[in-house]
């Protein structure tokens, strides 16, 4: 009964998915992208930061594993990204500072170039992405995992810190450039067909949810309900035979694998990849993403990446521009930099009254049922 | 004589001065109960921990079956504090973690309720199904063993069919009473297929006429599932109607063990602890 319910949710998560990226395909071939920036800035960078915050959430929400590094892992997938799919002939451009790279090939060329070299150039430099920043969480895990709450948060911090600062060291300029951008690589807009459909916004969807997908899928799983065991009561799990050790590691490096690929689909965004715009800030705007969305529910995470990069992006712009009405009065307040006032506020707001987020610990599929029940049980009280 | 199944030898755990259990040696035989009493702040958890890896014994020897899982002796700062008399009886180094002693047959259940509160009753038992799936994540995750994750299911399923938990399956643990909690807390422990049960305290909290319930529900599951059963408990009227044999520990010593009628009789288990807990009990 209860895995018959679970299909449902899941199919009808599923066609809800599909609805999704048919949308996204629609509006951006209606809509004109150059009089829309804002609503397709939005949508990318919201599938982008929904996968990271998903990947957060699974450690933070579902392990219980409370990481500030995401911003760390982010930008090792952005790096590792970039540096595999910069064409080899603008490489001497972009690191004419270092007279060229070190590293000359690019992973679409030496697929063949073309459509499918992009393609499958892009997708394996996504996924090598991934691995390397999962790679070095394997690494920092080993001290790092042993700490607990808050003390694993400064640590991670830390960590992605450091990373931050050695990526911008010189001596490396050979492979990171230094403390200037990577440019020049494949970027969202590149999977626009010349003349034909545009798609830039519909791949940036595609990956995240696939991406997403998953993480789900792992959740769901026999791991995801071993990382909720440890979440719930370590020293309980532990007595029912799970490795703390080596699960709280395959959930850290996961973690990191989809926010390293959400790095390197940031450096997609972004159209640029570079170490300073990988701060602790950005960890916080994800963090904040995942309590606002609701600590263990990755549609939680979904639904309030999108609204988060809309306020901060879009609706709240105007806070930040002086208004003067026509009888000369200014509209006070309105001046540059109050839009993060209000922001902050709202965040607050949020935090005190409505700690649980917006979906608590349940996912879409989830509410539905629940309303179905309710009126189940409606039922029965009416009879 | 039936094998032992759990041999303590001389563990003594030590934290700083304290010693809180000096020089503790028993065994469980296979099939029976066996219980450990005395009064609060005895030793009788920190006894327990040491056996399933939770806390490393200062000194002394656990075998589960004729495997030591547990030896260690006073190391580094312990060498000069160590209080007890067995410091050069054991000499190599045995650890294992609280989930391989599990994995090893040895489940327990804890003093205050450990459950997952926030998972559902069915997800509980299915988490105890884990460790012994044949799988690693991606596998699991992509379903390629959809098999595995089926058998662990039922299984699961019928354990708590088995445990008349089977209504409860999709209720929060944490919402379930206090009784239902506990009960599932051994569901819990019998999904992980053990061979020695460890209960702490299974009757802490309940009514006479739920106590009785128990007695009858631990007599049962060690029929049913072929246990060997240690257990703490403070219940008198539970440990003398169901155990094969009593341990008493007091400040940390064995001060008597024996049949449930030795252990009644015997002069300084009254003074050390019955007379006491009879008064406050009744």
């Amino acid at each position: 009964m209860n895995e018959k319910k679970s299909k449902k949710g899941a199919f009808i998560a599923l066609v809800c998915v599909a609805v999704l990226l048919a949308l996204t395909i629609v509006l951006e071939n209606t809509l004109d992208p150059t009089k829309n920036i804002m609503l397709f800035t939005v949508l990318k960078k919201g599938a982008v930061y929904a996968l990271v915050a998903s990947s957060m959430n699974l450690l933070n929400g579902f392990t219980g594993l409370f990481s500030l590094g995401q911003a760390g892992f982010m930008l090792l997938g952005a790096y590792t990204y970039a540096i595999l799919t910069i064409p080899t002939d603008t490489r001497s451009a972009v690191y004419y500072l270092y007279g060229g790279c070190a590293i000359n090939f690019s992973l679409p060329e030496l697929f063949g170039g073309g459509a499918a070299g992009l393609i499958l150039g892009v997708l394996i430099a996504l996924i090598l992405a991934g691995c390397v920043a999962a790679a070095v969480a394997w690494l920092i895990g080993l001290p790092v995992l042993r700490l607990k709450s808050d003390y694993l948060a400064i640590a991670t911090l830390g960590f992605a810190e450091i990373i931050r600062a050695v990526f911008q060291w010189d001596k490396l300029g050979p492979v990171t450039n230094g403390a200037n951008a990577l440019k020049g690589f494949p970027t969202f807009s590149s999977f626009n067909i010349k003349g034909g459909l545009r798609l830039s916004t519909f791949v940036a969807f595609l990956l995240a949810a696939v991406c997403i997908g998953v993480i789900l899928l792992l959740i769901n799983s026999s791991y995801g309900r071993a990382f909720k065991a440890i979440r719930e009561d370590e020293v309980a799990a532990e007595a029912m035979g799970i490795n703390l050790s080596r699960h709280k590691r395959l959930s850290f490096c996961i973690s990191s694998f989809f926010a390293g690929v959400g790095g390197g689909m940031f450096a997609m965004f972004a159209t640029q990849a570079q170490a300073k715009t990988f701060t602790t800030a950005m960890t916080y705007e994800i963090l904040l993403i995942v309590v606002i969305g609701g600590i263990g529910s990755i549609s939680g995470s979904c639904i309030a990446s999108f609204l988060y990069l809309a306020c901060s992006e879009w609706w709240l712009r105007f806070l930040d521009t002086e208004v003067v009405l026509k009888s000369g009065f200014k509209v006070p307040l309105l001046r540059n930099g109050f839009r993060m006032v209000v922001f902050s506020i709202i965040i607050m707001v949020v935090v005190l009254f409505f700690r649980k987020g917006i979906m608590g610990d349940k996912e879409l599929p989830d509410l539905f049922r629940a309303r179905k029940n309710a009126k189940v049980k409606g039922g029965e009280g009416n009879g | 004589m039936a094998e032992n199944i759990l041999r303590l030898e001389d563990i003594t755990m030590q934290f700083g001065g304290v010693v809180a259990v000096n020089d503790l040696s028993l065994h469980v035989d296979e099939g029976e109960i066996v219980a450990l009493i005395g009064p609060n702040g005895a030793g009788k958890t920190t006894a327990f921990n040491c056996v399933t890896g939770v806390y490393e014994p200062t000194n002394g020897r656990v075998s589960l079956l004729g495997d030591v899982i547990v030896e260690n002796h006073p190391q580094g700062k312990m060498k000069g504090q160590y209080l007890g008399e067995n410091a050069g009886k054991y000499t190599q180094v045995v650890r294992h973690t609280p989930d391989q002693i599990t994995q090893r047959g040895v489940a327990r259940t804890f003093q205050n309720i450990r459950l997952f509160g926030a998972l559902t009753v069915f997800e509980n038992v299915l988490i105890a199904k884990h460790m012994r799936a044949k799988q690693n994540f991606l596998s699991a995750a992509f379903r390629l063993n959809a098999k595995e994750e089926k058998r662990m299911r039922d299984e699961a399923m019928a354990l708590l069919k088995e445990q008349d938990l089977a209504q409860y399956k999709d209720e929060v643990a944490a919402s379930l009473p206090y009784g239902l909690q506990r009960r599932l807390e051994i569901a819990r422990a019998l999904a992980t297929n053990p061979k020695l049960l460890l209960l702490d305290e299974p009757a802490a909290g309940m009514n006479p006429q739920e106590t009785q319930e128990l007695t009858d529900f631990i007599r049962k599951i060690r029929g049913e599932y072929g246990l060997t059963i240690f257990m703490i408990e403070h219940h008198m009227d539970l440990v003398m109607q169901i155990s094969d044999r009593i341990y008493v520990l007091d400040f940390g010593k064995l001060i008597a063990q024996g049949s449930p009628a030795q252990v009644q009789n015997d002069q300084r288990v009254i003074e050390a602890y019955l007379g006491v807990a009879d008064d406050a009990e009744n």
